[in-house]
């Protein structure tokens, strides 16, 4: 793998390979020394514009348990923040020997473009770019789906008529675009579930159901939902009256999880706000993964690192 | 007359005109002194011009030369050698310079730097509001009485989006025969937008420019210039449903005229797919429906004109990621052959018709005489020698201003021009851009 830029980019083999790499990985967190030698002597710079603790520390665990040495260039009090370009930025992790660079950027397309610039030969890994994708964020998502449907024996399986609600500001979400490509290539039926101003106007080669009704979504009682940040501040350009008003149309309260019964899991990519888009009873149940998708996080980014600095390199 | 020369006479032979037949056409003293065969060639430059096309100097209703203020980008000297070298006579330089071109003082240096440097007529356009700030209205009256006569008036790049401002610079330049060229924006429809809103824009993850946020103040404009029995001009239009708009209101009556650019006829929205921003540019590059609806628009004379849009940009601010990319392309240097590939090989247009809509009507919109005439007995030498059975493969090498955020670069494109003549002088010659310093400099080499 050269790059990892985009779910949409990956097959179904590509993207079972790196859910079943994941299974390994995984098995090494529960060693007692959770550490392999397997990159050694690489560098991975983990380049952040935009803040975001949770994904550079678990992307600097994938990258430590892995033996790299991992180099965390934050935008904030660095040359960035004087106006630093993205292409000079480039060219000195280039110039100082970077394997990999994870980027976390808040304009959509920019690992893309750093990938194709020619500034820098790394492997480009794709930490979540604006409002486009966040690769890692799906392939956890559908390890987690996967691990609670076949436990120990998930490896080599699919998500083959899995049904996923995905609910919220799928507008400017990069979970939401990175798990429609990923669960779909995997087999699942995807449903987005949103207030009308938070998808973008036109859905036509999306291969998901679009609703507005959360209530009618849960009636179908899907394998999956999953809830979405939703940024109170949306508010102030009209997307939706205020959050009460969020909360009691698309929020998964107490009477939502009732009737959702216990089938079904319940998946946030986190940060959550309590009591707007979930409620507290319901972030806490057994059918919450949330605690699960954190700790598969890093076996997903380890195989993701994995197999951008481990293997053949295209090209190359 | 030129400055830059003595007088020159030029035999020209064996040229075809926009309607298909063949002349010779005798340039003397700044004018096309006779036409027809066997015009005595005696103390003459003799220029072959079998084969090719004989064109009025193209008019370009919309350029960015960015003098003064933004020399790193563009200059009036190196923006006129684009011109030339794209069979361009005269252009019309928009205000969004620094200062911005808002008051005479502004407007006669621009049009002195176009005289200096020799290569084009420069109009300048001048400001509707001051500073561009859709606030208050620019001296539109003393811009119009200076040396620099300004006839067009644009905030381009910022729509004058406050109705009650459009309405009254649509009654003011009534005054002077001034037109004013709407940037058809609406600011609130379009915070933050990145490209075409559409199916493509949800897939990347960029903020929508809607195809409404055009349209709706095109609609707006065109009754308020019914209204108020002003002339507007729309720049750049990009939609099939601005299309429909300019169409209902001319069948109205209404004193409207509208332009498309080049890359709008020949680009879609496809190409922003990798993010390469080479094509971000505003309005944003459209669906292949709104293309075929704007070259339907060109053949039907619901849009009356071709303008580039020739927006140079230096080299940082188009290698870097989409949202911090500025919006833009050249278009100067290709203008012609974009046209010849998009709306002349399809059928749609003929060389007539290319004549009327680069050059003819353009002139006519900006009220600029001396450009646009078909080329016959005692008009003026402005017209260009087109080869429209060359193709070339566009290289750097082919662009001759400062910038090159071209988005034909390594396309191939029909046509390349061959001489320019500018005030009974060429500009280019032998497909090399005349440097009225040093003598020829090779283009395209």
């Amino acid at each position: 793998m050269r790059h990892l830029l985009s779910t949409k980019d990956l097959d179904r083999d590509a993207a079972i390979g790196l859910l079943d790499v994941a299974e390994d990985m995984a098995d090494v967190a529960n060693r007692e020394v959770k550490k392999l030698p397997t990159l050694r002597g690489k560098t991975v710079v983990n380049l952040f514009f935009e803040d975001s603790t949770r994904t550079r520390i678990s992307f600097e665990a994938a990258a430590k348990r892995l033996s790299a040495d991992v180099i965390t260039f934050s935008a904030k009090g660095s040359s960035v923040s004087k106006g630093e370009s993205l292409k000079d930025t480039a060219q000195t992790l280039q110039a100082m020997g970077a394997d990999a660079v994870v980027i976390r950027h808040g304009a959509s397309g920019a690992p893309h473009t750093l990938a194709a610039s020619g500034w820098i030969d790394a492997g480009i890994l794709n930490a979540g770019d604006g409002t486009h994708e966040h690769p890692t964020q799906a392939l956890l998502d559908a390890y987690t789906i996967r691990k609670r449907l076949h436990g120990a024996a998930s490896r080599g399986h699919d998500l083959d008529g899995v049904t996923v609600t995905i609910v919220g500001d799928i507008l400017h979400s990069r979970v939401a675009r990175s798990n429609v490509w990923l669960l779909t290539t995997l087999g699942a039926h995807v449903s987005l579930v949103a207030p009308p101003t938070l998808l973008p106007v036109s859905l036509r080669r999306w291969p998901a159901r679009i609703g507005f009704d959360l209530d009618a979504a849960i009636d179908t009682h899907p394998d999956v939902v999953m809830m979405l940040r939703i940024q109170a501040e949306r508010m102030h350009a009209a997307f939706f009256p205020n959050s009460r008003e969020y909360a009691r149309r698309w929020g998964l309260d107490d009477v939502r999880m009732a009737r959702l019964g216990p089938g079904s899991i319940v998946m946030h990519p986190g940060p959550m706000n309590r009591g707007l888009e979930i409620s507290a009873a319901a972030a806490d149940s057994p059918q919450s993964t949330v605690r699960e998708q954190v700790a598969n996080g890093v076996s997903v980014r380890m195989a993701a690192l994995y197999l951008l600095l481990s293997g053949e390199r295209e090209g190359q | 007359m030129n400055q830059h020369f003595p007088n020159q006479r030029f035999l020209i032979s064996g040229a075809t005109l926009a309607d298909g037949t063949h002349t010779d056409l005798l340039v003397d003293d700044g004018r096309i002194a006779e036409t027809g065969s066997g015009i005595s060639a005696r103390g003459a430059e003799q220029i072959d011009a079998h084969g090719l096309l004989a064109l009025p100097g193209l008019v370009d209703l919309h350029t960015h030369l960015r003098e003064p203020g933004f020399e790193t980008s563009e200059t009036i000297l190196t923006g006129t050698r684009a011109a030339a070298a794209g069979g361009f006579t005269a252009v019309f330089a928009m205000a969004n310079t620094s200062p911005v071109a808002d008051t005479a003082g502004v407007v006669e240096q621009v049009l002195t730097l176009g005289e200096t440097a020799g290569y084009a007529t420069v109009r300048p356009i001048g400001a509707v509001t001051r500073g561009l700030a859709g606030e208050q209205l620019a001296e539109l009256g003393a811009m119009a009485a200076s040396r620099a006569q300004v006839r067009v008036f644009s905030d381009d790049g910022m729509c004058v989006s406050d109705p009650l401002l459009m309405r009254r610079a649509l009654e003011y330049v009534k005054a002077f025969d001034g037109v004013i060229a709407q940037h058809a924006q609406e600011p609130r429809l379009t915070v933050g937008a990145q490209m075409n809103e559409g199916t493509l824009s949800g897939e990347l993850g960029l903020a929508g420019w809607p195809a409404v946020a055009e349209e709706s103040i095109i609609a707006r404009d065109v009754l308020l210039a019914e209204h108020v029995g002003s002339r507007l001009h729309v720049c750049h239009v990009s939609t099939a449903g601005s299309v429909d708009v300019i169409r209902w209101a001319k069948a109205r009556g209404i004193t409207v005229t509208a332009e498309v650019t080049p890359h709008h006829l020949l680009l879609t929205e496809d190409l922003v797919a990798g993010y390469d921003a080479r094509y971000k540019v505003n309005p944003p590059l459209r669906s292949s429906e709104d293309v075929q609806a704007l070259r339907e628009a060109l053949a039907d004379g619901t849009i009356d004109i071709v303008a580039t849009d020739h927006a140079p940009h230096p080299a940082e601010a188009k290698d870097c990621e989409w949202d911090a990319a500025a919006n833009g392309m050249v278009g100067l240097e290709t203008a012609l052959s974009v046209v010849h590939a998009s709306v002349v090989e399809s059928g749609q247009l003929n060389w007539s018709d290319v004549a009327r809509v680069m050059s003819h009507t353009p002139a006519a919109i900006g009220s600029l005489s001396g450009h646009g005439e078909p080329i016959a007995a005692g008009a003026p030498a402005e017209f260009t020698l087109y080869d429209p059975s060359a193709t070339r493969r566009i290289s750097t090498a082919d662009l001759a201003g400062k910038a090159t955020n071209s988005p034909y670069l390594d396309r191939t494109l029909p046509g390349r021009i061959v001489a320019t003549f500018h005030r009974g002088h060429p500009t280019v010659l032998d497909g090399n851009l005349v440097d009225f310093q040093n003598g020829t400099e090779a283009l395209g080499g």
